[in-house]
């Protein structure tokens, strides 16, 4: 009996091995394909299928997931500081949050959107917009690392943004909150017909993926929420989503949800961009920050720019008309062929398909029902395809999935309605835990989206998960959207808000993904890429130290000579060239975070000693056996001693 | 039977990581499992006829030294070993002088290449790492180019 026992646990060993040597994509197939765990089980040492990159809203990063799995692999510090990854603490990142009002530690990061080229996903960088302090940040996919955040003058409530054009040309951002342009002392009760709303025009340079405002539109003062590309044949024209056309400054919830129909604006960009290069606009005085991150000098500059130029919509007669789209709308989504606007009216049941041929047509034969400051609005019969009616309380936003279905969150009522374009018929609908806001299909703001998941993003997730006290996590939700019918298959916890998300097959990025820096490749100004080369130098109260890292010392690991009141500024270069062995380093009571220098880069921190004494430091990174032992030691005298400035490594100072 | 038993599982595993393997750590662990239980012991080995675990399987040396290679070599192992290297002394690690008339050349090339490897697997580099502190040899990621010249460099020394 006992053999036999042995024999069966042989046995099962064997089916394990076998079947550990499978291609994980096959074990979702056999008897057990009805199994939402294993649908999302992603066995050790496996690779996701997919990336997520989820917004964190008032976090004010993105954070990296892997579907199906939902694992976090990385929060990419955004608009904020991250004491972990020394960003916006160390030297080199501060200027990235230097703004017109001065550094900004903190933003509220909303929109994220892959750039794209001939209207599909290229993975080459991720952009997303700050809301509170308008900017736009661009996260280079090679390094996962932000590499330049571009503010947004006369803009406030950076919202409608960052979106991307086909070939991304663009990456665009509107305003939520209209205000005065230029700002000036005013009265708030003047607002009506007084306020402007700015939608800003970003080129990216096709070559180095640069930013610079090339225009930004003037528009009426009504609140712009929402905005997508038009794509094949409505490539070339940008739709914005507006609420409070009623131009109230005051109880908003009341007083602007009074009209029936708000607007949907159709921007021809294309035309606007020529006749801007035909010498159209104006330049206008403005003060905003361009900060630009160096891979090779591993440092970010901030300079301020003191001029945009602006265009007056109604200068450029036929680049802009209104569609009339009930009521508040909030998503407004273009579908994968480019030829359906889908209007989520939030304050409706039901969902506005408008089409962009019809819009055409109608503004060929000037189908027009009047117009607001100038700017033509098209009758809504005329430019209407149908709706979506009563699926669901609360419509937020749509994504597709390239089988021609669309998918709209619906927040007051907590579902995902799947429903089919063209005959606006719904086919499924599922809960989601709770009140969601964005969902995500990989790829579903493009020509070509990968159908397979949705991911819905929550506010509210109550009793879900075991309690932390009265803040608890907000969630994200993962469906297979593969069959007829939606499957609820995997709910995750995530950082700060989830508020809206862009995803990618694995294989776009995860080959270009850098391991390194090259050392020869670094030209930070206080680099030292040979251990021989590290110094300690003094410019009067001002001393740099050229340090460098290695399994596992430091160079110099012994420091005197520095004084009280002295600014004492590290720069630290790690000499590894070996993937995933960064090191870090921290000083007693410095007043910043740590540094984690990755293999090949330099780093650095300032530290203003106070006290007299001998102070260590040591490696903040658990790097290798002998992490404990990577560490060393400054001495500080009085202010005016005589010790003379010395360092070593290896042997006792003298 | 137990035994048996036991032998037949131990087989079986070896079969199975052998049938799993794709990388090349794979022959590494398909030779380590054909080892007998007891491990290898350097002093089993004569060094020079060691070749190591790596890409280098055949290096011959020609007789004299190229002198642009060495001088090639010497900036390499400046930036990229120096701080662990020193050329006359014992420091983090070995000193490089005469490291040929200790190891095979391609064992050296091997050890520049493939160090996570060979501190894991190789017998003569597994003693070096507990007898260097476990201060793990660090793969700076030099190219096979690249280590030949600083292996040229070594022979200066």
């Amino acid at each position: 009996m006992k053999n036999l026992h042995k024999i069966s646990f042989v046995l099962v060993l064997i089916a394990a091995f076998l079947m550990g040597c499978n291609n994980s994509n096959k074990s979702n197939s056999g008897a057990l394909s009805g199994s939402a765990a294993e649908k999302v089980y992603v066995k050790p040492g496996d690779h996701d299928d997919y990336y997520a990159f989820i917004s964190g809203g008032f976090s004010g990063q993105l954070a990296v997931y892997g579907l199906p799995s939902g694992r976090l692999f990385k929060v990419i510090p955004v608009f904020s500081q991250d004491a972990e990854k020394a960003y916006g603490y160390n030297e080199e990142t501060k200027p990235m949050l230097n703004t017109s009002h001065g550094f900004v530690p903190w933003d509220d990061s909303h929109h994220p959107d892959i750039s794209q080229t001939e209207g599909e996903l290229d993975g080459r960088y991720i952009f997303i917009n700050g809301n509170n302090t308008p900017r736009i940040a661009k996260v280079d996919l090679t390094t996962f690392e932000t590499t330049e955040i571009i503010e947004i003058p006369n803009s406030a409530g950076n919202h409608s943004s960052s979106f991307v054009t086909e070939n991304t040309e663009y990456v665009v951002a509107g305003t939520r909150f209209s205000v005065p342009v230029p700002q000036r002392d005013m009265p708030i009760k003047d607002y009506k017909g007084n306020f402007k709303g700015a939608l800003s025009f970003i080129s990216v340079d096709p070559e180095d993926g640069g930013m610079d405002i090339k225009f930004q539109l003037i528009m009426p003062g009504f609140n712009y929420d929402l905005s997508h590309p038009g794509r094949g044949d409505s490539h070339g024209w940008f739709f914005f989503s507006t609420y409070n056309t009623e131009e109230a400054s005051t109880l908003l919830e009341v007083y602007a949800s009074q009209n029936d129909k708000d607007f949907i604006a159709a921007v021809n960009w294309k035309k606007i961009e020529e006749y801007v290069n035909n010498g159209g606009g104006k330049k206008m005085p403005a003060n905003y920050a361009h900060n630009v991150y160096s891979e090779e000098t591993h440092m970010a500059t901030s300079t301020m720019k003191k001029e945009v130029l602006v265009v007056d919509p109604t200068e450029v007669p036929g680049a802009i008309y209104l569609l009339p789209t009930p009521k508040s709308p909030h998503g407004c989504d273009v579908d994968p062929s480019g030829e359906y606007i889908v209007g989520s009216g939030k304050l409706s049941a039901n969902l506005t398909i408008h089409s962009f041929s019809k819009m055409i047509k109608a503004i060929e034969e000037e189908q027009f029902d009047g117009d607001a400051y100038g700017i033509p609005i098209l009758a809504f019969e005329a430019v209407n395809a149908g709706s979506v009616e009563q699926a669901g309380l609360g419509p937020l936003h749509t994504e597709f999935d390239g089988k021609g279905n669309g998918y709209t969150t619906f927040f007051i009522s907590s579902e995902v309605v799947k429903w089919k374009l063209g005959t606006w018929e719904v086919i499924d609908r599922k809960p989601t835990f709770y009140s969601v806001g964005h969902l995500m299909i990989p790829g579903g703001n493009s020509r070509k989206p990968f159908g397979k998941y949705v991911v819905a993003m929550n506010k509210i997730t109550k009793d879900r998960y075991i309690p932390t006290g009265p803040e608890v996590t907000q969630s994200a939700q993962l469906y297979d959207i593969s069959g007829e019918k939606m499957e609820l298959l995997l709910d995750f916890p995530t950082i700060g808000e989830p508020h809206y998300a862009a995803g990618c097959p694995a294989d776009l990025l995860a080959e270009n993904s850098k391991k390194i820096f090259k050392l020869e490749e670094n030209k930070h100004p206080y680099a030292v890429t040979n251990e021989a080369d590290t110094k300690v130098v003094r410019e009067g109260k001002e001393v740099h130290v050229y340090m460098t890292t290695i399994r596992s010392h430091f160079a110099p690991d012994n420091i005197e000579g520095i004084q009280v009141g002295d600014k004492v500024y590290f720069h630290i270069t790690n000499l590894e060239q070996d993937y995933d062995v960064p090191h870090g380093v921290s000083m007693i009571g410095a007043n910043t975070s740590e540094l984690l220098i990755m293999p090949g880069q330099t780093e650095s921190f300032l530290w203003e000693p106070k006290q007299v004494g001998v102070w260590p430091f040591y490696c903040t990174d658990f790097c290798s056996a002998l992490h404990q032992e990577m560490q060393g030691y400054v001495r500080v005298s009085p202010n005016g001693s005589s010790v003379p400035l010395k360092w070593s490594m290896g042997e006792n100072i003298e | 039977m137990k035994k048996i038993l036991k032998i037949s599982m131990i087989a079986l595993l070896s079969v199975t990581m052998y049938s799993c393997g794709s990388d090349s750590n794979s022959e590494a662990t398909k030779d380590e499992a054909k080892k007998p239980a007891t491990s290898m012991i350097a002093d089993e080995v004569d060094p020079m006829d060691s070749k190591g675990i790596g890409p280098i399987s055949s290096l011959t040396l020609a007789d004299e030294v190229d002198a642009t290679m060495a001088a090639s070599g010497e900036e390499i192992f400046q930036a990229k070993c120096s701080a662990c290297h020193k050329t006359d002394v014992k420091f983090i690690g070995p000193s490089p002088k005469g490291v040929l008339e200790r190891r095979s050349p391609e064992w050296v090339m091997n050890m520049i290449l493939n160090p996570e490897e060979m501190v894991a697997n190789d017998p003569i580099a597994k003693e070096l790492l507990v007898e260097y502190n476990m201060s793990p040899m660090a793969n700076q990621n030099l190219t096979e180019e690249e280590a030949r010249s600083v292996l040229e460099y070594f022979r200066t020394l």
